[in-house]
Parts: C-alpha cells; sequence; structure tokens
C-alpha cells in the first residue's frame, strides 16, 4: 500500500504542453503512472506523443490532478480541478501568491479534496506512480514513509536510504510555502493509517511552527516510530532561505526549537543528512 | 516586499485611515517649505525598513525651525542598524491619550489571514503575546469570505469601545483587513493607534506585500532595486534570478535546491567552518546559472573557498560542470556532485584538475580544511 497514489490513480496534467509539463509528462508515463490526458486550455484534440490533450479537465476521466500551470493561473486551474472533486491536487508551481494559496486550501477542505504543494516536488509510491517531479531513480519499494518541506533535500537523504536498503512506501514533498494543503500533521496521519508504513522520515527546516505542531501530534497519535532532519541551523532570522517559507521571526522558527520539541517527544533528529538510515535502522 | 512608514501611510489615506498629516523629504532644503505648511512644532522620523528607530535616535521631536534643520541634518547623515538614512517623514506630533494595536497576519497553520488587536498599543506585539496573550484578540478570516465588518464590530466592542468610538475603530479595522486583501498584503499593522482629542490616528504604519504577487501589484514593482531589504550583492544575485543570502563566514556555498543549500551551510558548520553565504541555484539550473553564481560569490570580499554541492535530479551534472569552467575565482574549489550524468561531469572537472566528492560531509571537510 502507499498513500494518496498508487498505480490504479487516473491522473490529469494540467499545464501539461508547456515545457516542464511536457517533460515531466512524459517521466511520470514512463514510470507507470496513468496519465489519461492533458489539459491546456486552447489546445484541446492535440497529441502529445501518446498523451490526448483536452481544452477542459471536465473532458478527462481522471482521479487526480497534478498542475504545471504559471503562478498567476495556478488558482483557477487548482479550483477546476477541485470543482471535480479530483483529489489530490498536486500544485508543482512556485510563487504562488499566499492569498490564491489559502483560497484554494479553503475551497479544497469544503470539498474534501487534498491540496499537495503549492511549490512541492510533488509525490511518489515506489514502484506504483509518480505524481510529481522527484527523479524516480533513486526511490525502491519499501516500509518507510517520508514528508519533507524541501525537494532536493528529500533527494539527498532517500539516496542514502536506498542505498541502506531502506525503500519507501510513499514520499511526499509538502512544499516550500509558508501556506500549503497537506501539511506535516494531515500527512503523518496518513502514514499511520497505511498498514504497510513502519517508519516515517519527517524532514524539516527553519520557519514557522510546524515542526513543533507536528511533535505534539506525534506524541498523542503516532505509533510508528518517526525519525527527523531539520536544516537551516545555522541560518540568520529576519533572511528568506530559498524557500519562502523558510525564515526566522523574532524568536519563532528556529532549528533549535523544532529539534528540541522533537526530541522531547522521543523523535530523533539527525545532525547531518547522512545519519538518518543509521537513525532508522536502530528504531526498525 | 516591505514598505517604508511614509509609503504605507499613503496607502493609508487612500482609504481614508486618519493618520497624523505628514510629508516626506529627501533633503533639508526641502524640510523648509513642509515646515511652512506643517508649522511647529514637528516630530521628524528616519525611513528605514528596522525597527527600534527610536532607540538608535532616528525620531526626534523639535519645537523651533533651527532645531528641526538641525535634527534633520543629523538624521539624514545616520545610519540604523547598518542602512543609511535617505528619506525623513515630517509630521505633527499628536496629543496621545491611549496607544491600541490592530494588524492583520497569515496564519500559516490555520492558513487563513488573521486579525490582531490589543489595547496593549505602542509596544512590541510578540511581546505583549509572550507575556499576556489574553489581551490579544484573534479572529481567523475566511479566505473566501474575506473581512465583514461584523467582525470588526465586534474586536472594537471588546476592546471596550461604544457607540460612535466604537464604529470608527470598526471601521479602521476594516479598512486595514481590505488593505490586506486588496494589495496582496502578508503583514499590515497600526501600532500605536492613537486616541487622540481628535479621535483615533494611525501614528506608525507597516505593510509588507507578497512579492509573489507582484505581477498583478504592478504599483509596487519599481521600487525594489531600491529597496533597503537588500545588500547590493544580493539585489545582483535576484536579477540574476539566484536566490542569495549575504553571510559573515569565508566559506562561500552553493548549492541546488533551498533545503540542500541550508544542509551544506550546516554541515560546513558542523566541521568547524563559517559559511559566507547562502546561494541556491534552483532545481534544473543551466551552465550559465552556475557561472552567475561563481560571480556573485567572486563578489563577497573574505571568500577563501568555495563547496559546491550538487544533487542532481532534475538538475544535470555536466550541465553545472561546463558552468564552473566558465568562470575562475581565484580561490579553491570543492565540488560535490551525484547524481543525472554525473559520469560526464566527472570528466569534464577531472580534465581541468578539479577534484569531485561524492559526499556532502567529505566535500565540506574539505571545503573547510581549504579556507
Amino acid at each position: 500500500m502507499a498513500i494518496l497514489v498508487d498505480e490504479k490513480t487516473r491522473i490529469v496534467v494540467q499545464g501539461a504542453t508547456g515545457r516542464q509539463g511536457q517533460f515531466h509528462s512524459n517521466r511520470m508515463k514512463l514510470y507507470g503512472s496513468k496519465i489519461v490526458g492533458g489539459v491546456t486550455p486552447g489546445k484541446g484534440g492535440q497529441m502529445m506523443g501518446d498523451i490526448p490533450i483536452y481544452d477542459t479537465v471536465e473532458e478527462v476521466e481522471a482521479d487526480a490532478s497534478i498542475i504545471f500551470v504559471p503562478s498567476r493561473f495556478m488558482k483557477d486551474a487548482a479550483l477546476e480541478a477541485i470543482s471535480l472533486g479530483l483529489s489530490p491536487v498536486v500544485c508543482i508551481t512556485e510563487h504562488v501568491p499566499v492569498q490564491d494559496a489559502m483560497f484554494i486550501i479553503e475551497h479544497a477542505k469544503e470539498q474534501e479534496v487534498d491540496i499537495v504543494g503549492p511549490n512541492t516536488p510533488g509525490l511518489i509510491s515506489p514502484g506504483k506512480a509518480l505524481l510529481g517531479i522527484l527523479p524516480p531513480h533513486i526511490f525502491k519499494e519499501g516500509p518507510i514513509g517520508l514528508l519533507s518541506r524541501s525537494g532536493t533535500l528529500t533527494y539527498e537523504i532517500i539516496d542514502e536510504m536506498t542505498r541502506n536498503d531502506l525503500g519507501q512506501t510513499t514520499a511526499l514533498g509538502i512544499g516550500g510555502d509558508p501556506v500549503i494543503g497537506m501539511d506535516f500533521i494531515s500527512t503523518l496521519e496518513r502514514f499511520e493509517q497505511d498498514k504497510d508504513t513502519k517508519a516515517i522520515v519527517m524532514i524539516g527546516e527553519i520557519g514557522g511552527n510546524a515542526e513543533e505542531l507536528a511533535a505534539e501530534y506525534i506524541k498523542e497519535y503516532i505509533t510508528k516510530p518517526v525519525v527527523s532532519y531539520i536544516a537551516g541551523k545555522t541560518a540568520p532570522p529576519g533572511k528568506r532561505m530559498g524557500h519562502a517559507g523558510a525564515v526566522i521571526s523574532g524568536n519563532t522558527g528556529t532549528a533549535e526549537s523544532k529539534i528540541k520539541a522533537l526530541n522531547a517527544v522521543g523523535v530523533p533528529v539527525a545532525t547531518m543528512p547522512h545519519e538518518v538510515p543509521q537513525l532508522l535502522k536502530d528504531l526498525l | 516586499m516591505k514598505l517604508m512608514e511614509y509609503e504605507a501611510k499613503d496607502i493609508f489615506v487612500q482609504y481614508d485611515i486618519p493618520t497624523s498629516t505628514g510629508y516626506m523629504v529627501e533633503n533639508v532644503e526641502n524640510l523648509k517649505a513642509v515646515l511652512y505648511k506643517l508649522g511647529l512644532p514637528v516630530i521628524l522620523k528616519a525611513q528605514v525598513l528596522v525597527g527600534g528607530r527610536g532607540k538608535a535616535g532616528g525620531i526626534k521631536f523639535a519645537k523651533t525651525e533651527d532645531e528641526a534643520m538641525e535634527m534633520a541634518n543629523k538624521i539624514l547623515n545616520m545610519e540604523i542598524k547598518g542602512l543609511p538614512v535617505k528619506k525623513l517623514l515630517v509630521c505633527t506630533p499628536s496629543e496621545i491619550q491611549k496607544e491600541l494595536y490592530v494588524g492583520f497576519v497569515i496564519d500559516r497553520n490555520k492558513k487563513k489571514m488573521t486579525l490582531l488587536a490589543s489595547t496593549e498599543g505602542g509596544v512590541d506585539i510578540e511581546q505583549v503575546a509572550a507575556t499576556s496573550p489574553e489581551k490579544i484578540q484573534r479572529v481567523l478570516i475566511d479566505p473566501i469570505i474575506g473581512i465583514q465588518e461584523f467582525q470588526c464590530r465586534n474586536v472594537a466592542s471588546k476592546m471596550g469601545y461604544k457607540g460612535k468610538e466604537m464604529l470608527s475603530l470598526a471601521t479602521i479595522i476594516y479598512k486595514l483587513g481590505q488593505i490586506m486583501q486588496d494589495k496582496d498584503a502578508e503583514l499590515i499593522e497600526i501600532n500605536p493607534l492613537a486616541i487622540t482629542p481628535n479621535g483615533f490616528e494611525a501614528l506608525d504604519a507597516k505593510l509588507v506585500i507578497d512579492d509573489n504577487s507582484l505581477f498583478r501589484q504592478t504599483e509596487f514593482k519599481e521600487d525594489f532595486k531600491d529597496s533597503q531589504e537588500y545588500t547590493p550583492i544580493e539585489i545582483k544575485a535576484m536579477e540574476a534570478g539566484l536566490a542569495y543570502v549575504e553571510l559573515d563566514g569565508d566559506v562561500g556555498i552553493i548549492g541546488c535546491g533551498a533545503g540542500l543549500v541550508m544542509a551544506s551551510l550546516d554541515v560546513v558548520n558542523h566541521y568547524g567552518g563559517k559559511p559566507a553565504n547562502f546561494l541556491d541555484i534552483g532545481g534544473g539550473a543551466s551552465a550559465e546559472n552556475m557561472k552567475k553564481a561563481l560571480e556573485i560569490i567572486n563578489l563577497k570580499k573574505g571568500v577563501k573557498s568555495i563547496f559546491i554541492n550538487i544533487f542532481g535530479g532534475i538538475t544535470k551534472c555536466d550541465e553545472i560542470a561546463r558552468g564552473i569552467l566558465e568562470f575562475d575565482p581565484s580561490v579553491p574549489v570543492y565540488v560535490r556532485m551525484m547524481g543525472t550524468n554525473e559520469k560526464e561531469a566527472r570528466k569534464i572537472l577531472n580534465e581541468k584538475g578539479y577534484e569531485l566528492y561524492q559526499s556532502m560531509q567529505e566535500a565540506a571537510k574539505a571545503a573547510v580544511k581549504g579556507v
């Protein structure tokens, strides 16, 4: 089993004919994801390789959507997918205005739709389906669920895990923005319910207090072992470290506070990324 | 993007939020005309994008013209927390009876805009939140419905105001919420909102616009380069489309992806090194991006070694390798590359005498040693 997506999930790609959309549509399909169509308004009726292109999402029989449209069109595209009840809706695009993100997420909540992102690499259930831009060759099927605020740091840690024969049920990038749909808590909840997931890796970074809230949640509701890594121990306050959400404001959002909160509920936090596999082995 | 107090107050005026009358001046020569318009006494306020202006001597009260000229001259020649003061806001002082706080922020966890209000104004609101949280009202705003007037009346009423006073306070709060929504703000704050014999008056103004909305908030676009938020090198990096943050160490750091670069800083620090910067070339970067990144690091004084950390997912290692060869930064470069097209990259760099590391720790250690 896996969370959110598997080999049966029928996927529509919104913004499929752009450079990124084309490249990743093909890669997802090659990996085995069930891509049933692409949508680009104004380009309906064409074929992109063996993927049919439509003008509207309504014309495609899909379960889930992945969106590559430019940030200014994200709100409209996401609402289109939500209006049809597709879930999850994965918003890859970076630089979506926060007001648009809040609107999308609130509407999705009312419609009981899962939003992943924005500003996310998406997710992968190794051996089953890729619904994102993660490099699939570094992943491997196995019993570990992974959730992360960062793309490349995920790849770094996944690579170490795969080399150490620690495969994954699902790996999900929750996104680097301050306001995101699926967050640590809602994703941890899914991994707790998934019976094939035996342990969880949670990768956090400076900014906000989502890791601290996740720590409280883990203490209360998560029975599976969790290990963590937190990036940004040397980040100065007040500066955005690449991700819109990665900023220490006042005393809030420091790596120190997050590590302390996680340690306090028994979650070991790796000092360096390559230590994650050993921490997992110690707990399994 | 942070706005200066006078810019935020201009927007307040457009929304009929009462503020103390004032004018912005950039030199002492223009001050005379302003004094003529405003009369005396005046308050002179340094316009900089950092807190603690008052403590730093950037806010002064002047009773006579001579005093005003002298103080203006002083403030316009000072630096506050390293930022030169280029502009002054000159205002008529208000007779303050009480100071309140009203503002809107984005609650990351609730994923909604939040109205904050307190009768404890004029002090740091985070301090109030820490010491007496019960003195702050918080109201979550539905992102689909938006701010409603009744919510503002409820807040004003709970702050202890009745009748006409309650209404005028509620109106100010409502307008503030409208600015937050209309201008795509991340934060808006009046602290203090003073009660004066003439009614409520916004004595200070804080407004931060969401950078991601600048495509539709076009009125703010041009000010970006003038901004004091960033150092000259940071602005150069932004123009090149690279995320760069200046730090005070001597190990230059370049990587792909914000999380990986943050981790690179931490690993360098772990081995006793001091990162000189954070530089993220992003996923799928080109040789040109890499070259520009090296150029930018080279602008910074005191960099003694450079650590390049690439995990090739969407990023192609050979592309990055070609970029590295296009610029010689005159200090040793330690490259860690893994992933897509790593073999080709290794060949390209080995031929030119670069040593490639496979593990992030090893490369970081070498870069620290190389200082």
